[in-house]
């Protein structure tokens, strides 16, 4: 099977003023369709630049990044953008969603940049499903200010998923969340996941690395491990058990 | 990306900052308006003043005889008196492409009838006057090329002077004295309004110039003479001819001033519209510099708008927005704020011109073209002065954009 990416000998080397230096040094990683993987790491590990790398935003000094077979490392800037619109669902740390727009504008947003045109019907339409698919179909004329943080991120996640894109790409998603949400989150991304989609996620959190399928970790720009996680967190199980705590603690008081 | 989409959040961007915009859009809104008000009054103005020239009558041409001074005292036109009827004969005879003549004479005299009595402008002039000015009579006729030989004591009464000594009653064939000599009435002229000097020209009473010259002031000199081209080709011609035959005439040599001035009608239409012109001018250069500094406010508040939006920005490149995108999106933003100033500046241009011609009492014209014109300027305006902070953001890093804080 063709791997969704594939890095081949990565290289980011940042020049400020006289100075080098080097973000990520010689990495290669393949990741298979279907997989669900956590790239983790201190800060100035690299992650961040990894992420950057692999959602097109940057693109790498040396090396090759092959995206569904095609080699993005050599793209132009609006090339990138394109690539960024159809293959790449972006979840962010702060959710980056438009304010005062709606939940359901703001995931029609990837349609409008797409290269073809997309009659309004029909963005609507496929809009509603991302929502639906979220289970946010409810709220699709809230703005994100009326919605709580987990909606926001799942607004956010809407959005990312409108255009079918090959892969999911989260940075840090459960950052700015509660434990509570940001197992809902999981949950979320553990639910496509078992549809099929790919999801590569940075975190910095042990635990939530845990819900996915696969840890990669990263020191001073360098792949220091990569393992399959062995015993994984369900998200529906984590959540009964925080109710059960929940409900023990009460009792208890 | 669809334009219509565009334009959306566009407009949407600038109903968010209600206050803004339209503090923005205020010196588009002053620059169009005043371009608007400037033309609306400049055009009425320039329509009246033609009117009135108009009633002048068509292709004429002022003589006058040049003023006179005496131990530094200086007369008016016509003080000198150099002007002779033999000058006008000469013109008429001399000059091609001159149709007519009429040697004036002018004086005031009170004038009475019955019980009634009134201090009016008595004219001296040929019978073809009433022709030249193209003055139509509401009942009787002009006096005659006899009249005018003979010296006959016949008038023809203008419309203001026959009301005051006649009221209502007709005053064709009744006898008028001017300082005590009795004339018959032979017309009574249409009005003719006000003149540019603003003075009445209805009021009046109109004689044969040589019954003027003989029965009333005794001059043996003219004011001026009247004289009407064929066509309007010919007036500068015929002006230049008039000018040469009368210093020869008067055997004026070469380095020596006239002693008579000759003024053609369009050079009076241009001394009556260089006040309006003036004033265009004025409105025109503030115009100007509030539609610069109008444009200025626009580029300061998109560029305050970019840095604001710079996470917006790195979010919509991030999800695939092209440099192109993100450059029409400010773009459009830019000149929907310029064009909608422009679109109220010319609404409260139209009321200011409207209001301004209640004031000065005469009728506002916007020609089509301006209002088209000024709009499509302002919105120029916002694409110029739109395009570098566009540019600004279209440049951004998606990176860089998406991390701003």
């Amino acid at each position: 099977m063709q791997p969704v990416i594939s890095l081949e000998n990565i290289w980011k080397i940042y020049t400020t003023g006289d100075v080098e230096v080097t973000a990520v040094r010689d990495v290669s990683l393949t990741v298979q369709p279907g997989e669900f993987i956590a790239i983790m790491g201190a800060s100035g590990s690299g992650k961040s630049t990894m992420m950057n790398t692999l959602g097109c935003l940057d693109r790498p000094t040396k090396g090759r990044y092959l995206l569904d077979g095609v080699d993005v490392s050599v793209l132009p800037r609006d090339e990138l953008a394109d690539i960024r619109n159809q293959k790449i669902g972006f979840i962010f740390q702060g959710f980056n969603l438009l304010s005062r727009t709606s939940a359901l504008e703001n995931v029609e947003l990837p349609m409008m940049y797409g290269g073809r045109k997309i009659a309004a019907k029909e963005m609507r339409e496929r809009a509603m499903r991302a929502l639906e698919l979220v289970g946010l179909a409810k709220r699709f004329d809230h703005t994100p200010n009326r919605l709580s943080g987990g909606q926001q991120q799942r607004v956010a996640i809407a959005r990312a998923l409108v255009n079918e894109p090959s892969m999911l790409l989260a940075d840090e998603p459960t950052g700015n969340l509660d434990s509570r949400t940001s197992i809902e989150i999981m949950d979320a991304f553990q639910a496509l996941n078992e549809k099929g989609i790919t999801i590569a996620m940075v975190t910095h959190e042990p635990d939530i690395a845990r819900y996915t399928k696969r840890n990669v970790v990263m020191r001073d720009g360098v792949i220091v491990s990569d393992i399959y996680v062995q015993d994984r967190f369900n998200a529906k199980e984590e959540m009964r058990k925080l109710d059960e705590e929940h409900q023990a603690a009460k009792l208890v008081k | 990306m669809k334009l219509t989409g565009t334009f959306r959040i566009a407009l949407r961007a600038l109903k968010r900052n209600k206050m803004r915009s339209i503090l923005t859009m205020l010196g588009i809104i002053i620059g169009v308006a005043a371009v608007i008000a400037m033309v609306g009054v400049g055009n009425g103005a320039k329509a009246q003043v033609e009117a009135q020239i108009a009633t002048l009558g068509k292709n004429m041409i002022l003589v006058f005889s040049g003023s006179m001074t005496s131990s530094g005292v200086r007369g008016g036109y016509g003080a000198a008196g150099t002007m002779k009827i033999e000058d006008a004969e000469a013109i008429l005879r001399e000059t091609p492409g001159v149709t007519m003549v009429s040697p004036e004479i002018r004086t005031s005299a009170q004038v009475a009838a019955g019980n009634q009595n009134w201090y009016t402008s008595v004219l001296g002039e040929s019978e073809d006057y009433f022709d030249m000015r193209e003055w139509e009579f509401t009942d009787g006729s002009s006096f005659t090329e006899q009249d005018v030989r003979s010296a006959n004591k016949v008038g023809v009464i203008g419309k203001t002077t026959a009301q005051m000594i006649f009221g209502e009653e007709d005053p064709v064939g009744q006898i008028i004295r001017v300082r005590n000599v009795p004339f018959r009435i032979t017309g009574l002229l249409k009005s003719k309004g006000f003149s540019l000097g603003g003075s009445d020209q209805d009021d009046v009473f109109i004689v044969p110039y040589t019954t003027a010259m003989k029965r009333l002031t005794g001059a043996t000199v003219l004011r001026g003479i009247n004289v009407q081209a064929a066509n309007d080709d010919v007036m500068t011609r015929v002006q230049d001819q008039i000018a040469s035959l009368l210093r020869q005439r008067h055997n004026i040599r070469a380095g020596h001033d006239d002693d008579f001035t000759v003024r053609g009608q369009q050079d009076i239409a241009e001394m009556a519209t260089a006040q309006s012109k003036t004033m265009t001018i004025l409105l025109g250069a503030i115009a100007s510099v509030s539609l610069i500094v109008g444009g200025i406010g626009i580029m300061n508040i998109m560029l305050v708008s970019v840095t604001e939006r710079t996470r917006e920005i790195g979010i919509r490149m991030a999800i695939g927005a092209h440099g192109w995108d993100i450059l029409l999106q400010f773009l459009i933003e830019a000149v929907t704020l310029s064009s909608l100033g422009g679109l109220i500046g010319i609404a409260i241009g139209f009321a200011t011109a409207e209001s301004i011609s209640h004031f000065v009492g005469w009728p506002i014209m916007v020609p089509p073209v301006y209002v088209i014109g000024s709009f499509l300027f302002s919105a120029a305006v916002g694409v110029f002065f739109g395009l570098y902070p566009a540019k600004k953001a279209a440049a951004l890093d998606p990176i860089d954009a998406l991390r701003y804080e």
